[in-house]
Parts: C-alpha cells; structure tokens; sequence
C-alpha cells in the first residue's frame, strides 16, 4: 500500500512531507536526547532485520497467498516509539531509493501511513496499554493484533484521503475506502498473529532480551504479499463490480448536475466546472468552434479537454468534435517522445565518439 | 531465490553508483533538487493532461545516457514496480466514463486518458528516482542529506541500514535456504516455521548489534558519526540545475507536443 508519486498532488505530497519531516526532526530530537550510544548501531540493525524478514514469506492457510512481516510494531516494542519511527522512515526511504517502490514525492505519504500511526497511535494507546507491563501469552496476542488492526486501518484510511484529496484516481472515496479497509482488516490480523507470534518465540528463547526492552517499548507485523495479492483481488471484484455499478452514478451526477447546478464534488471540480460552463456555452451557440477555443491564449488547456466533459446527456447533441484538434495532441506527443529518444541516441553517440 | 536476486540487485545499484560521470561528479544535492523539480513539475499537471508530459522524459533520459547508465536494467525496475500506481489508475477507466473526444470513430473517455496519464507520471517519476539514485549511490545521498540540514540520527540510520542490508538480507538467504533444503523440496512455509525463522533472525540481529557496538567502541568510537564531505555546488551544479528548470519551465507551460502535433498538421494540410 504504498502510495507512488503518480497519484498524488503536490499540495498533498508536500504537505505529506512537511508533516513526516517534522516527526523525524522530532523524533531524532528524542533520540539524540537519550543519548544512547548503543542504539545506534542497534537501530541501523534493526533496519536491516525489517528489510531481511520483509524478503521472508509465509502462506496464509486457506487463502493460497502469502504474508510477511511489516515490522512497525516489532520496532516500536523492541526500540520505543521515537526510534522505530526513525527506523520505519529510513526503510521506506532505502525502498523508496532503491526499489522506487513508492517514489520520492509519495515518500513523506509512505512514512506518515507507516510509521505515524503505528509507532505513536498503535503502539503506545494499544499495545502498550494491553500488554505493556506483562508477560501473559494472551495479553500480547490481543495488544499486538489489535495494534496491528488499527495502525493498518488509520495507514489504509490514511492513503485513501492522500489519493481522493489529490483527485489523479477517479475511485470516489466511498468506494475507495469500502476496498481499502476491509482489505487491510485482515492484513491487519495477520500482521498482529506474526508480530505476538514473533514476541512469543523469543519471550521463550531469549526472555531476557525483552524483559530488557519490554518496559521501553513493544512489537508489530505487517505483510506484504497477502496485501498485493488481497488487492489484486479486491480489484479485479471491484472493477467486476464498478463496470456494472458506475452506470447508476453517472446518472445520479447527471441528474445531480441537473438539480443542483453542481457536478460531483471530489476531485474533478476545475475541470467539470469549466468543462460546464463550455457545455452551457455550446448549447447557446451551437456554432461555437473548438478550433477557436483551443488557440484562446488564456485557457491552458490539453488536447482533448475542451471537448471533454460532455455529461451524458449531452453526449447525444455534442458530437461535432474536430479530430483534427484531438490528434493533434497524440500526434505531438508521439513525435516529442520521438524527439527525446533521438536526443538519448544523439547523446550517447557523441559520448562513445568522445 | 527472490531474495539472492534482491540482493544482486540492490549491489548493482551501488556498482552503477560508483561509476564516473560528469552527472556522478555532480554534488548530490543538485541532482536531488532538479529531481524534485522534475516530480514536482510531472505531478502539478491536471489530471487529463497526457501529451504534455512527453517532453519531461527528456530529463531521465538525458541521466541514463550521460551519466551511462543501463537503459534495459531501468526499465525493466520502473515495469517491476509499484503495481499500487497502475492497480488503483486500472479504476479510472471504468469510473470516469464521458466521453472526452472522438479518435477516428471510437470515443476516448477521461478514464483512459486520466489513466494514461497516471501511467505517464509514473514511468517519469519512478525512472527519474531510479535514475537519480544509480548515478548517486547512498553515500553521497546521505552526504547531501546530512549538508542540507537533515538530522542527524537520520541520516546515519540510513548509512547503518544501507551497510547492514547486505548483511542481514545475505543471512536471512542463508536460512531460507537451509530450510528449502531440509523441506524436501516444499517452497512455502507455515506460519509457525516463519516465526521461529524470523525469530531467531531478530535474534542474532541483536546479537550482532552488540557485536558492532563493541567494535565501534573498540575503534574510539564517541557517539558521533564523522561523514566524509567532498564535493560542492560549484559552476557545475548551477549550470544543471538552472537549465533544467528553465527547461522544466517551458515544458510545464507550454504544451511543446500540441505545439509540435499541431504544427506538423498543418504542415501537411
């Protein structure tokens, strides 16, 4: 679930950013101040334990798919909310790097979904308070697995307010959420079983290791396999269902538009508002060219967009689109991509030549 | 084994790091920053733009080819992944279903061309990042970072994460492997096995914690990472990153597609 650079905005992404860049400012400050001169190769391990059991998968009985460890929680048991935040932040960020998984842009999105609200929601309001102080097999799995529920849930919500805020998806947040929460309810699950799962096996092995760290901090699981498999899944049945479904809406927003005078509210506002009002502009002067429309210097607009828009009904009365002003954007496209590559080619020969 | 690919995989990115180049002798942080303008610049559009984002693959490609990187290899890594982009775009299409305009005879809906356009994005954001990161490599990252004012901590995380990957994903190989082996050929494992497998991972993970602190300490180590700094932003640096965001400018403002498309039209009407 993690959220890449192509579907938010930059309002969105940099917001993200300056919230998540806050937290690690923050939470380094913490750590600095405990002054902990061990955890700092012990953090930077640890980092690398998460990335290594991340590689390790495991099947889920019943379901043909598989699981493995997200690790926020394991962190925040093992290493206290500040540090495992930091740590969560530099794991994403080395896959954000090296795997592009995620991107740049989405980065501080990924660190706050992950990292926020598992190390300070989850585990200090849940798992703390549940399991905290004791050491009752029971008591961990129900901390654990209820962290891992809610530190998934908010990390799901939160990726289905960064998408429909930043309107790239069409997924209205209704049914966005309807897919995302559901999914993540049972990875949450799954997360929380590994993660107690985890805790318990080495309460038994090595129990001094937590009694050591138990009293600062404790652990979580998440999986990654199952998600993309459960989302690949959730997909396919949505867009099963979305196919069927999305011809009702249509209507709704038509007759919406209709009544109210308003379009859909989320995401699409500027574009239908202005899409509209040429709809309006088109109906009273049916001799309206485009052509002329698409060389007005004021209106930035791309190829195809000012015929866009045409809501349902006015399909029907609208059909007089100039193909030559919608090609001509594919066409430009298709010769500057050209253009690049002929450059990328010309580069690199002068490059062997020199 | 995914995971002896991974880690093939994540070393040659740090080979490709270290080759030379006159973009790898660049300072980090503008490389760093023209990519962000770049990001930034792809993602401001409106959704429905499509043809206005070709001009932008000139910047990834210009790194792969000047800074000789392998173009298949990128590829290959942007196609690999992030099905998160293309899984919730595959939406878009169904959803938005009006017709935006007409090619030939079958019409295009916004949900194609908004589709279109999240995969756009995502093949320049992600080739950009990819191709930022192989002509720089973690070390001079975290350089830039650390100069740029980013915490401290933080930044030598990522030096002691990016040191120990190797590490501990090598180790993490080894004990799946020894289990494949004695599994008789059975590929996937229990719940319960992994537990015990992660388990005992975690635990010489912390073992060897101790181990490194030991050693640092061994070595004067006073809790302070000392971080090499080299180069600077020098006449270099400000060449590329004031031409590219002129360049990023023109293309952000100016649709050079449409321009170019509707051009050649009317050239050859």
């Amino acid at each position: 679930m993690h959220m890449a650079d192509a579907l938010i905005s930059p309002a969105v992404g940099g917001t993200m950013w300056v919230i998540s860049g806050g937290l690690i400012a923050f939470s380094a400050k913490k750590v600095r101040e405990e002054a902990d001169d061990r955890k700092i190769p012990l953090m930077g391990v640890l980092g690398a334990f998460i990335f290594a059991a991340q590689m390790l998968n495991f099947s889920i009985p019943g379901t043909g798919s598989s699981g493995h460890l997200g690790g926020g929680m394991i962190l925040a048991i093992l290493l206290g909310p500040w540090s495992a935040f930091l740590v969560m932040a530099s794991v994403l960020a080395v896959q954000a790097l090296f795997f592009a998984d995620g991107g740049l842009l989405a980065l501080g999105c990924n660190i706050f979904n992950l990292g926020f609200f598992t190390c300070f929601l989850a585990y200090p309001f849940i798992y703390k308070q549940i399991a905290g102080n004791s050491a009752g097999k029971k008591r961990i799995l129900l901390g654990a697995t209820l962290a891992g529920i809610l530190g998934l849930q908010f990390g799901a919500f939160g990726v289905v307010l960064e998408t429909v805020f930043s309107g790239i998806s069409e997924l209205p947040f209704r049914t966005f959420i309807l897919m995302m929460q559901p999914i993540h309810l049972g990875i949450g699950v799954v997360e929380g079983l590994v993660t107690s799962s985890v805790v318990m096996f080495v309460m038994k092995v090595r129990p001094e290791i937590l009694t050591a760290v138990v009293e600062k901090a404790p652990i979580g699981v998440s999986i990654k396999k199952t998600a993309l498999s459960l989302a690949a899944a959730a997909v396919f049945t949505g867009a099963a269902l979305s196919w069927f479904a999305s011809a009702d809406p249509d209507g709704l927003e038509w007759a919406m538009l209709r009544t109210s005078g308003k379009e859909k509210l989320e995401s699409n506002g500027k574009v239908h508002g202005f899409l509209a009002s040429l709809q309006e502009k088109t109906a009273f002067l049916p001799d309206y060219g485009f052509k002329k429309s698409i060389a007005e210097p004021g209106v930035a607009i791309k190829e195809g967009e000012q015929e866009g828009g045409a809501g349902p009904g006015a399909e029907a009365t609208w059909p007089a689109v100039d193909p030559g002003t919608s090609t001509a954007g594919l066409v430009g496209g298709f010769i500057t991509l050209l253009a690049v590559a002929v450059t990328g080619f010309a580069l690199k020969r002068r490059k062997i030549a020199a | 084994m995914t995971i002896g690919r991974n880690l093939v995989d994540i070393g040659y990115m740090d080979t490709l790091a270290s080759g030379d180049s006159p973009l790898h002798r660049l300072d980090a942080r503008a490389k760093i920053f023209t990519t962000f303008l770049l990001i930034i610049a792809v993602v401001s559009f409106d959704k429905y733009v499509v043809s206005a984002l070709a001009p932008f693959f000139l910047y990834p490609v210009f790194l792969v080819v000047v800074g000789g990187l392998p173009s298949g290899y990128i590829a290959r890594k942007v196609l690999l992944v992030a099905p998160f982009a293309v899984l919730v775009g595959v939406f878009n299409p169904f959803l938005d279903r009006q017709v935006l305009f007409h090619l030939g005879a079958a019409g295009v809906t916004g949900g194609w061309v908004s589709f279109a356009s999240i995969l756009a994005r995502f093949a320049l954001t992600v080739s950009a990042a990819l191709a930022l990161f192989s002509i720089t490599g973690i070390n001079s990252l975290c350089e830039a970072l650390a100069r740029s004012g980013v915490p401290r901590p933080f930044v030598v995380q990522l030096l002691f994460l990016n040191r120990y990957l190797f590490v501990l994903t090598g180790e993490a190989e080894r004990i799946s492997r020894a289990r494949a082996l004695r599994s008789c050929g059975g590929t996937k494992m229990g719940l319960r096995v992994f537990t015990q497998i992660v388990g005992h991972l975690l635990l010489r993970t912390l073992d060897r914690a101790e181990r490194v602190y030991r050693a640092m300490r061994c070595r004067g180590f006073d809790g302070h990472i000392r971080i090499v700094k080299s180069s600077g932003i020098g006449r270099p640096e400000i060449v590329f990153m004031l031409g590219w965001a002129v360049l990023f400018a023109i293309f952000r403002f100016v649709n050079v597609s449409l321009v170019l498309g509707e051009a050649v039209e009317g050239f050859i009407r």
